[in-house]
């Protein structure tokens, strides 16, 4: 795959993502006009607004996979996952109530976030070596967003828009990998109180360190290292659901606890 | 009520000895409601009995929400289990014994006390077990297709056609059932993933509901019979050359070959 678009053209969708991050209101898809649009654009253009936004005093605490269940590859064609940075900024506490104006059109999935002791680097990175530079695991939520018209979505756009992250909840217990398989971790995840998913950790790539490692290796030849203390989202453990005003949402992990957010009202 | 229980009993008996799909009874019979399937269903397992099967234990069917909804019914289904259906540990699916079989990962109970009665909860199913284990219930509808209505696969005896259990198990007792990861994968290929409250919220409640109906019919279960309590995840077909593996944090691995 390669880049088609000239960087004077990636600068100026990334200027329109950030724009459109700025006053929420969402802008047509870029594969609308450029179907040929593939990966390689989405990642420069994602690089020039990731750019502009640390510019502003953003600082990058780490990184979220997407795409990364076989269901969400086949919808957008592709055999891999994708990755974007999370911003300090958009972290939120265990409890937290989230801003809905923040987000255009939020969604929201419950993820195993793993903390990283050391630093972690590819391009031969393994799910062992992952594992080795592994402080713990997290309970999380991730609320992806879409800076894009309706989720009208093909990958470059996704790729470009931070691949869709919009904010993130982690607990405060980082659990360290003693004696459990990350890949069997339950998850139950309820809405308003009621039951609407399940999964566990093998939803996420297989396994939440082989994404770790999968991540590391995709940024080695960026010249990018993972350091130590990075947060990386692994991935839904289950199909996103939609997020309304008021609404609550709680994921709870065997092995991990629970994570709980609130929707402000309007 | 002018359906003919023991005719269309025969019609299911007939279709598991042939090895061939039958159509829906509610096709003949759109009046059949639930508790003349049931009826149906005591007399499509008591002639395994009379075949000279002993009853060994039950199975829930319909326990998601989604599946309920998709066969517009509002609250899960039992059958009953026989030992002509048991597979143990380590043996092989063979599949030209079945019509067009199908498996989905279950936690399953072995019970070390009688449970009966319209009062029993969650807790009382966990105090009544000795053991829970990681198991594969294999379906194989008699309705070519597994095209049926709620009443249909209620008389149909809950699909049921056999179960294997994994090596393991472990008291349930201090371990929350409701959280418990489960992996489904064949021949490798991962295909879902899901946590124990897949099944009504939890593996023990829907056992309890089960006991519950069952007093109603006058129907209770025994010390040493097993429980399949529910799919965590939508079944899969399959053919000769297959293996499925359900994976359960705690629980362990059960693993069936096909042939």
């Amino acid at each position: 795959m390669s880049v088609s678009l000239s960087s004077e053209q990636a600068q100026m969708f990334g200027d329109a993502l950030y724009d459109a991050r700025r006053t929420g209101i969402p802008i047509p898809a870029f594969t609308d006009d450029l179907p040929e649009l593939g990966m390689e654009d989405g990642y420069a253009i994602q690089q020039h607004l990731v750019s502009r936004l640390l510019a502003d005093g953003e600082t990058i605490c780490g990184y979220k996979l997407g795409l990364t269940s076989a269901p969400m590859q086949q919808l957008l064609g592709v055999d891999s996952p994708d990755f974007g940075p999370v911003f300090a900024s958009t972290v939120y506490r265990d409890g937290a109530e989230l801003p809905v104006d923040r987000f255009i059109a939020p969604r929201i999935e419950a993820e195993i976030a793993v903390i990283l002791d050391r630093s972690l680097s590819g391009p031969h990175c393994t799910p062992a070596n992952a594992y080795s530079a592994t402080r713990g695991l997290a309970a999380s939520l991730e609320i992806v967003d879409s800076r894009i018209k309706d989720w009208k979505i093909k990958l470059a756009d996704t790729v470009a828009d931070l691949a869709s992250n919009g904010a993130i909840a982690l607990s405060s217990l980082v659990v360290p990998i003693d004696d459990f398989d990350p890949r069997l971790v339950g998850m139950v995840f309820s809405k308003n109180g009621e039951v609407i998913a399940s999964g566990a950790g093998a939803a996420a790539l297989g396994d939440p360190l082989a994404a770790v490692a999968w991540l590391a290796n995709t940024l080695a030849p960026m010249g990018i290292t993972l350091p130590a203390g990075s947060v990386i989202m692994t991935g839904a453990l289950h199909a996103m659901v939609p997020v309304a005003p008021g609404d609550v949402f709680r994921a709870d992990f065997d092995r991990l606890g629970p994570i709980t957010i609130r929707m402000a009202s309007e | 009520m002018t359906v003919h229980k023991h005719d269309i009993a025969h019609r299911l008996i007939d279709a598991a000895f042939h090895r061939k799909a039958t159509t829906p009874l509610t096709d003949d019979h759109p009046d059949l409601d639930v508790e003349t399937a049931y009826e149906v269903q005591n007399a499509v397992v008591q002639a395994r009995v009379d075949g000279g099967a002993a009853i060994i234990g039950a199975k829930l069917g319909l326990t998601s929400a989604a599946k309920q909804k998709q066969m517009n019914v509002t609250e899960p289904l039992y059958g009953w289990l026989t030992d002509d259906m048991q597979l143990d540990t380590g043996e092989t699916l063979v599949c030209s014994k079945y019509i067009q079989p199908r498996c989905e990962p279950e936690v399953a109970f072995l019970l070390a006390h009688d449970l009966e009665g319209p009062h029993v909860l969650a807790a009382h199913v966990i105090a009544a077990t000795a053991l829970v284990f990681p198991a594969i219930d294999i379906l194989d509808s008699r309705f070519a297709g597994y095209k049926f209505t709620g009443p249909d696969v209620i008389a149909d005896n809950s699909s049921c056609a056999g179960f294997v259990f994994g090596g393991q198990g472990i008291d349930p007792r201090g371990i929350d059932l409701r959280l418990i990861g489960c992996t489904f994968e064949k021949n490798g290929v991962l295909l879902a993933t899901a946590a124990g409250a897949a099944v009504l919220g939890h593996p023990a409640s829907a056992v309890a509901w089960m006991v519950r109906r069952m007093a109603e019919r006058g129907q209770g279960l025994r010390a040493g019979q097993v429980v399949m309590a529910g799919a965590l995840t939508e079944a899969v077909a399959v053919s000769p050359g297959d293996t499925v593996v359900a994976r359960f944090d705690r629980l362990g691995t059960v693993e069936l070959p096909c042939r």
